[in-house]
């Protein structure tokens, strides 16, 4: 069963949210973040290769060129390989475990897997961010909601040795936050319950 | 709990039979390592079963039956599998099938002594993981999970589920060794080899290698033997031998290719990565060493950059003239007791003309130029912290090692005042030629230290770990990632598990090797405080000096 909703980001981009119910042990949730806007992109190219015309006015040697393309070209690849996340999935199967997979803007993805026996929890977290307006100078301070995974301490049995947030990137909204948390915590208490019981 | 099974992806299209492999409770999960095809014998694959479980202390058993339907007309099959539940007896007992040519699969799990309850596991209870045998075989993860007690005919599960899966397939290698040109009393399907290497040349080395290895053990101790000898220890060998940095490094290499040619096997998989690192660093050494002699006997070069040399050394003294020359006129607009200043730059050109024609030394002269304005610089400030104590009534206290107040007599007063003054007034020249020698020395070292760092590179990196990661990276394992497989409502969730493998940070984090440690001696803040104060520098210490 596939349901698409879409929801805001904290900043207001436009987010996709798309729940697979594979089974009632198995669910995913994909989070996909606004695209790589053309706008921004023709504004920095632009931005650089000027800058390089007035260096190469003011120095005549063309090698300042040539190194703005290749700059710019490399730029360009390395954001869409290292920065740039395409979506945010995250897949909660009862029993073995959580997975959390980013999948790059360049195809690169990214897993990582939580087994069941370490998580004590999943939960819904609020923290204070800071957005900088107008060249850093006025930095405005917003409280946010993130979704992340409480993981159990071997040492000591009620306490936290890690939180692991989820969509750290694509940052959803408390609307959307909500859906997925109701859903991971049918699955979690179902899993509780088996393991409970000998 | 739900019910997982783990069945190997090499035996989905195998014929039917029954599933061996091992069952953790406490997970709730079935590991099938392989199917035993029709037509066998029941006691035989018992024996069998009995024969790996003693060999590699897994737990191996029947766990159930595996059905592959080829045409529609089998029915009567079905009902023969169901009777053999009877013989093999195994809590739950699995009963897996599929359709030819179907891509759904049906599992059904019975449990005899629990009777059947409203909450029966239905078929939302149990999940079928694929998992590619060979690539869980040869993998390792990383942290290594400490798997609790091997003495154990079935060890207990440890804390990672998925740890005690790798594990079970890893110790089970017993039950892989035959392969599919085997005739056996049983017929097993798993992941098989191709056979018994067919590279003649593979096979001797492997038998070579012994014999070797031993003669190469005995030739090094001869020569470690050789080199701690009496005749070493004797000064100034001994001295030459601690400060040339190419002996440092033919003592690590030596130490190193001890440890490859030791005739013990490595106990576990990371010293065995520990000698395949040092060994490809020991060949990188060598080849990128030949590769350089190469270059430079050809075309005489050598000849070549001797030539260059002597032109570059009497350009490297006549920058010293021009900047002494700078100095003892009027340097960036300060101005100099122009006595004082001649005496130093006419005692620093003398120094300059001596040395022009020796051409080996390029920078020996701004060490020591350095050392002559460090000393100078550093009597100066001793003289003036002695004098500005006397100002404020109070002397140092040898015997204490502190600040004490004392009272001079007027006389004393009078030519501490005078000397003060003097060494004050003086202090911009001194500290100039100081400041710039010691910049000079500083980047003479800076040069150093980076030819220390690509030598400690060459030293340290794991080249055999890095290119195991490039080629074959499901041997390095740092977790396991899942893809749900094409689903329809009804049937049994399917999963396929594959590895996910080690990021290259973390490869070189746990396999660097030990570098014979040239690290700077001291903290940016002593640093500091030592050019202040005129003491001398010497960053780069070898490990095990005394301390001066």
């Amino acid at each position: 069963m596939e349901v698409e909703q879409s929801f805001s980001d904290i900043c207001g981009g436009r987010l996709a949210l798309q729940r697979r119910y594979y089974s009632p042990s198995c669910r995913e949730f994909c989070v996909s973040c606004p695209r790589l806007s053309l706008r921004s992109l023709t504004a920095v190219t632009c931005t650089v290769w000027l800058a390089a015309y007035g260096l190469f006015t003011l120095c005549e040697n063309s090698m300042i060129l040539s190194a703005a393309i290749f700059i710019t070209l490399l730029g360009l690849l390395g954001y869409l390989h290292f920065v740039k996340i395409d979506q945010e999935t995250l897949l909660i199967i009862d029993s073995l475990g959580i997975q959390m997979t980013s999948s790059y803007a360049s195809g690169k993805e990214s897993t990582t897997f939580i087994e069941m026996g370490k998580v004590k929890d999943l939960v819904i977290n609020e923290a204070i961010y800071m957005i900088s307006a107008i060249w850093f100078i006025f930095l405005q301070q917003k409280v946010i909601y993130y979704l992340c995974i409480l993981l159990k301490d071997p040492v000591e049995p009620h306490g936290i040795s890690q939180v692991v947030p989820v969509f750290q990137s694509a940052k959803p909204r408390l609307d959307c936050l909500i859906e997925v948390y109701r859903s991971c915590q049918e699955i979690l208490a179902h899993q509780k319950a088996t393991s409970a019981s000998p | 709990m739900v019910l997982k099974a783990f069945f190997p992806t090499c035996c989905a299209s195998a014929d039917s039979g029954l599933l061996v492999g091992r069952w953790v409770p406490e997970q709730s999960s079935a590991v099938v390592l392989a199917v035993v095809h029709f037509p066998f014998i029941p006691i035989q694959v018992k024996e069998l079963l009995a024969q790996v479980q003693q060999a590699s202390r897994v737990g191996v058993a029947v766990l159930g039956t595996w059905c592959h339907r080829r045409q529609e007309s089998e029915e009567s099959l079905g009902h023969f599998l169901e009777g053999l539940s009877a013989i093999f007896s195994h809590e739950p007992w699995l009963q897996l099938c599929r359709e030819r040519g179907s891509k759904f699969w049906s599992f059904k799990a019975t449990h005899r002594q629990v009777p059947a309850s409203p909450g029966a596991p239905g078929q939302d209870q149990v999940m079928l993981i694929f998992y590619d045998q060979r690539k869980v075989l040869l993998s390792q993860l990383h942290p290594p999970a400490a798997l609790p007690d091997h003495q154990a005919g079935d060890a207990t599960a440890s804390a990672g589920g998925l740890a005690a899966v790798f594990d079970t397939v890893a110790r089970s290698e017993v039950l892989f060794r035959s392969d599919q040109f085997d005739e056996g009393p049983v017929r097993l399907s798993h992941w098989q080899s191709e056979g018994v290497e067919a590279s003649i040349l593979v096979e001797l080395a492997k038998q070579a290698s012994g014999p070797i290895c031993l003669l190469l053990a005995c030739l090094l101790s001869l020569i470690s033997a050789a080199s701690t000898s009496r005749v070493f220890k004797l000064w100034p060998l001994s001295f030459i031998w601690s400060k040339l940095s190419t002996c440092e490094q033919l003592r690590h290499r030596l130490g190193q290719l001890t440890l490859i040619f030791s005739t013990q096997k490595a106990e576990n998989p990371a010293q065995l990565m520990r000698k395949a690192n040092m060994l490809v660093s020991v060949f990188l050494d060598v080849a990128l060493g030949l590769a350089l002699l190469s270059w430079l006997h050809g075309k005489d070069r050598i000849g070549q950059l001797a030539d260059a040399l002597v032109p570059v050394a009497d350009h490297v003294a006549e920058e010293l003239q021009h900047l002494l020359q700078w100095l003892m006129g009027a340097p960036a607009g300060l101005k100099m007791n122009r006595a004082l200043d001649q005496v130093l730059g006419r005692f620093f050109l003398y120094h300059i003309h001596l040395w022009i024609n020796i051409i080996a030394l390029l920078t020996f002269h701004i060490y020591c130029f350095y050392v002559y304005g460090a000393r100078l610089y550093c009597m100066k400030i001793c003289g003036l912290s002695s004098l500005w104590r006397l100002f404020r009534g109070k002397k140092w206290n040898v015997l204490r090692q502190r600040v004490d107040s004392c009272s001079y007599d007027l006389d004393q007063l009078f030519i501490g005042t005078l000397l003060f003054t003097i060494l004050v007034f003086l202090l911009p020249t001194t500290a100039l030629y100081y400041l710039v020698f010691t910049l000079l020395r500083l980047l003479v070292v800076t040069v150093q230290g980076l030819i220390h760092l690509l030598v400690d590179l060459v030293n340290s990196l794991p080249l055999y770990s890095l290119g195991l990661r490039l080629c074959r990276p499901y041997r390095l394992a740092a977790g396991v990632k899942f893809r749900v497989l094409e689903h329809e409502a009804g049937r049994p969730l399917r999963l396929l598990m594959q590895i996910n493998p080690l990021p290259y940070s973390r490869v070189v984090h746990t396999y660097r090797l030990p570098s014979c440690g040239c690290h700077p001696k001291h903290s940016w803040g002593s640093l500091c405080r030592k050019l202040f104060f005129g003491e001398l520098i010497y960053p780069w210490r070898q490990r095990g000096d005394k301390q001066d």
